[in-house]
C-alpha cells in the first residue's frame, strides 16, 4: 500500500500507456476480453487519479522523480550529470486529471456499443488509451520538454482518431488540417522550450520559474507558448480546426477531445501563472487572455447559430464556452499583482474559470455523446433531417436536456454555478465583459433550443430504420456524465471547497510550487 | 561564427512556415512541416554547442577536454522520433486524400467550410 502511495503521481500515466500497448495482444483473446481490458484500464486510471487527488489535497504537492535521485548526484565514475524527469502534481494538475479521466471512463463505456459496427476496433482502443495517457501526462508532468512529448503523444493519437472513419473523405481532410496546424503549434512549443533551455540550462518548470528574468528570449518563449497553447485549446482566432476535428471525429472521441484540448489550456495557465507569474506584466498578458476569451465566446456562439450539422454546432459552442475559462482566469491573472483587487474578485474569477473547466468537460462530453446516440439511430448529423426523436429515445432526450440546460447556464445545473461566479466577479473588474458573457449565454440557450426543437420534438419519424433507444452501455456512459452534471449543479459549494478552491490556490501559489523542487533539495 | 547555425535554423523555420502557409500541394505542405521541424531541431542542438568541445560520451572523453551538452542531444533525438511519427502519419493522410479525390491540390479537396 505504501508503494502504491509513493508511485501515485506516475500511475495515471503508466496504467493507460502499458494497457494501450498490451491491447493488440489482449484483443487476440476475443472481443469481450478486450472490452473488459480497456474498460478496466480506464477505470483503473480514474482510480489512480482519485488516489493522487486525495494525496495532493491531504498532504500537499507531490513530486515524483524518474531517473537520478538528486540534482547533485555524482555517479561512481565521477560523472556529475543526473538524468531525471520530475512529475510535480499540485491541486490544479490533480483537478484537471480528475476531470479528464472521469470523461475517459464515460467515453470508454459508451464506445463499447457505439463503435460496435466499425472495423479495427483494437486499434481504436490503443489510440484511445494513448490519448488518455498523453492528456494525463501533460497535466501531471513538471518538466517542459516532457510536456511537449506528452502533447505530441496526445496529438498524434487524436489525429488518427479523427481520421478513424477513413471511408469519409471529410474525416481525413479534418485530420490533415488539424495535423498541420497542431504539429506546427507543437514545434513552436518545442522552440520555446529550446529558448528557455538555452538561457537557463534547465527544463524543470519549478527551476525555470525560480530563475526567470524575463530577457528578450524569455519574452519570445512566452509569446510562442501562449500562442501555440491557445491554438491547441481552440481559442479564436486560431479555432478553425475545432469544428472540423470535433465534427468529423466519432462522437465518443470528440467527447474526450474536449478534455484533451483542456490539457493544453492547463498548460497555458501553468505557463502564465507558474512559469512567468509576477515576473511579467500580468496586466498586459491578462488582458490578452481576456481578449482571446471574449473573441472565442462571441465568434464561437455566432458561428454556432448558423450551423445545421449537430456536431459542428456543438463544436462551435465548445469554442465559445472555452472563452469563459479564458475570461475567468484572465481576469484573475490581470489583477494578480494587486492584492486588494485579487482578494475582492480576482480569486473568485479564477475559481469560476476553473470550475467552468470541469463543468464544460462534463456537459460538453455529455452533449457530444447524445449527438453520437442520435447519429447511431438516425444515420445523419444534419438537424434538418431529424425530428421526433423524443418519442422513442427518452433517455437520450433527458440527457440532452440536462446537457443543454447546463451549457446555457440554467439553474440548477453545473454550468449555472460556474457562470454565476464568473459574472459576479468579472462584473467588478469590468461590467462590459460580464454583460458580453451573459449575452453569449443567452445566445447559447437560443441555439440549443433550436437543436432540441428540430431533433427531439415534432411528429414521430417515419424513416426507413425504426428509431429506438440506444444500447445499455451507451446509456451508462451518458448517465455517468449526466449524474455528475446534476450533482455538481446541486452541490456547487462542496465542489468549490474540495476541488476548485485548492486548484485555484495552487495556480496562484507560485512560490510553493518552486520550493517543492528547489528548496526541498530535489 | 557562432550565429551561423542559429541563422540557418531561423531560415529553415521561415521557409517551412512559408511552405505551410502558401503552398496548396499537400506533399509540399508536409515538406514545410518537416522543414520547420528540422529548424527547431537544429536550434536545440545549437543550444548545447561549445566551441572545440567533443561528443558527450563520458568514457571516451580525453583528459581536460570540454564536452558539448548531452541534454539537447537527447531532446533532439526524441524530437526527431516524434517528427518521424508525425511525418509518416501526415503523408499517409495525404495518400488517403489522394485516393478519395484523385488530386493533392488543397483548393480542390476543401469540403469542410463555415
Amino acid at each position: 500500500m505504501n508503494g502504491l502511495f509513493q508511485h501515485a503521481p506516475v500511475l495515471p500515466v503508466v496504467i493507460p500507456l502499458l494497457a494501450a500497448f498490451a491491447t493488440p495482444l489482449v484483443a487476440k483473446l476475443g472481443k469481450t476480453v478486450r472490452r473488459t481490458w480497456v474498460t478496466t484500464a480506464l477505470v483503473g486510471t480514474f482510480a489512480a487519479v482519485c488516489l493522487l487527488l486525495w494525496r495532493v489535497l491531504d498532504s500537499g504537492i507531490q513530486v515524483y522523480v524518474l531517473g537520478g535521485k538528486s540534482s547533485t548526484l555524482v555517479l561512481p565514475s565521477g560523472m556529475a550529470f543526473p538524468v531525471r524527469i520530475l512529475f510535480e502534481v499540485d491541486a490544479i494538475s490533480a483537478f484537471m486529471a480528475f476531470s479528464g479521466s472521469l470523461v475517459a471512463v464515460a467515453v470508454g463505456l459508451y464506445s463499447i456499443h457505439f463503435l460496435r459496427e466499425s472495423s479495427a476496433l483494437e486499434k481504436h482502443d490503443v489510440l484511445l488509451l494513448l490519448l488518455v495517457a498523453g492528456m494525463l501526462g501533460m497535466e501531471l508532468t513538471g518538466d517542459a520538454f516532457n510536456f511537449f512529448v506528452f502533447l505530441e503523444v496526445a496529438s498524434v493519437a487524436s489525429f488518427a482518431l479523427i481520421a478513424y472513419q477513413r471511408k469519409r473523405p471529410e474525416s481525413i481532410e479534418a485530420a490533415f488540417k488539424y495535423m498541420v496546424i497542431s504539429t506546427v503549434g507543437a514545434l513552436f512549443v518545442l522552440l520555446a522550450v529550446g529558448f528557455l533551455y538555452g538561457r537557463y540550462d534547465a527544463l524543470n518548470f519549478a527551476a525555470l520559474a525560480s530563475w526567470m528574468e524575463l530577457t528578450t528570449a524569455d519574452k519570445l518563449a512566452l509569446v510562442l507558448l501562449v500562442a501555440s497553447l491557445a491554438m491547441k485549446s481552440g481559442a479564436v482566432p486560431m479555432h478553425m480546426w475545432v469544428p472540423d476535428a470535433y465534427g468529423e471525429a466519432p462522437a465518443s472521441v470528440t467527447a474526450l477531445l474536449v478534455s484533451v484540448s483542456q490539457a493544453s489550456l492547463y498548460g497555458l495557465f501553468r505557463v502564465v501563472f507558474t512559469l512567468y507569474g509576477l515576473e511579467m506584466n500580468v496586466l498586459v498578458v491578462g488582458w490578452i487572455i481576456i481578449a482571446l476569451g471574449l473573441l472565442s465566446m462571441f465568434v464561437g456562439v455566432t458561428m454556432a447559430l448558423r450551423q445545421h450539422d449537430i456536431k459542428r454546432l456543438m463544436a462551435y459552442h465548445a469554442v465559445s464556452q472555452s472563452g469563459y475559462m479564458f475570461l475567468g482566469l484572465g481576469v484573475g491573472l490581470a489583477v494578480l499583482g494587486d492584492p486588494v483587487a485579487f482578494g475582492a474578485y480576482g480569486m473568485k474569477a479564477m475559481e469560476g474559470g476553473i470550475f467552468h473547466i470541469i463543468n464544460h468537460a462534463m456537459y460538453k462530453g455529455l452533449l457530444f455523446l447524445t449527438a453520437g446516440a442520435i447519429f447511431l439511430r438516425t444515420g445523419t448529423e444534419d438537424l434538418n433531417e431529424m425530428g421526433g426523436l423524443g418519442h422513442k429515445m427518452t433517455f437520450t432526450t433527458v440527457c440532452f436536456i440536462i446537457g443543454a440546460a447546463a451549457i446555457s447556464g440554467l439553474p440548477p445545473f453545473n454550468g449555472f454555478a460556474s457562470k454565476l461566479l464568473i459574472y459576479e466577479s468579472v462584473y467588478l473588474f469590468n461590467p462590459i465583459l460580464a454583460i458580453i458573457a451573459m449575452v453569449v449565454s443567452i445566445l447559447t440557450l437560443a441555439s440549443f433550443v433550436k437543436v432540441f426543437q428540430s431533433a427531439f420534438l415534432g411528429p414521430k419519424p417515419e424513416g426507413p430504420q425504426p428509431i429506438r433507444e440506444v444500447p445499455v452501455f451507451m446509456q451508462v456512459g451518458m448517465g455517468v456524465l449526466a449524474v455528475v452534471v446534476v450533482l455538481f449543479g446541486l452541490f456547487p459549494g462542496a465542489v468549490l471547497d474540495y476541488l476548485v478552491h485548492p486548484a485555484a490556490q495552487a495556480l496562484v501559489n507560485r512560490a510553493g510550487y518552486i520550493v517543492q523542487v528547489i528548496g526541498g533539495g530535489m | 561564427m557562432f550565429e551561423a547555425p542559429l541563422l540557418a535554423a531561423a531560415g529553415l523555420i521561415i521557409i517551412g512556415l512559408f511552405a505551410v502557409l502558401f503552398k496548396t500541394n499537400l506533399i509540399k505542405i508536409a515538406i514545410g512541416v518537416t522543414l520547420i521541424e528540422s529548424g527547431v531541431n537544429l536550434f536545440l542542438i545549437t543550444t548545447g554547442y561549445r566551441k572545440g568541445a567533443v561528443a558527450p560520451i563520458y568514457t571516451l572523453a580525453p583528459e581536460g577536454q570540454q564536452m558539448v551538452l548531452p541534454t539537447p542531444q537527447a531532446l533532439t533525438l526524441t524530437a526527431i522520433v516524434i517528427g518521424f511519427a508525425t511525418t509518416a502519419l501526415l503523408l499517409s493522410l495525404a495518400v488517403a486524400l489522394y485516393k478519395h479525390h484523385g488530386t493533392l491540390d488543397a483548393r480542390k479537396i476543401r469540403r469542410l467550410r463555415g
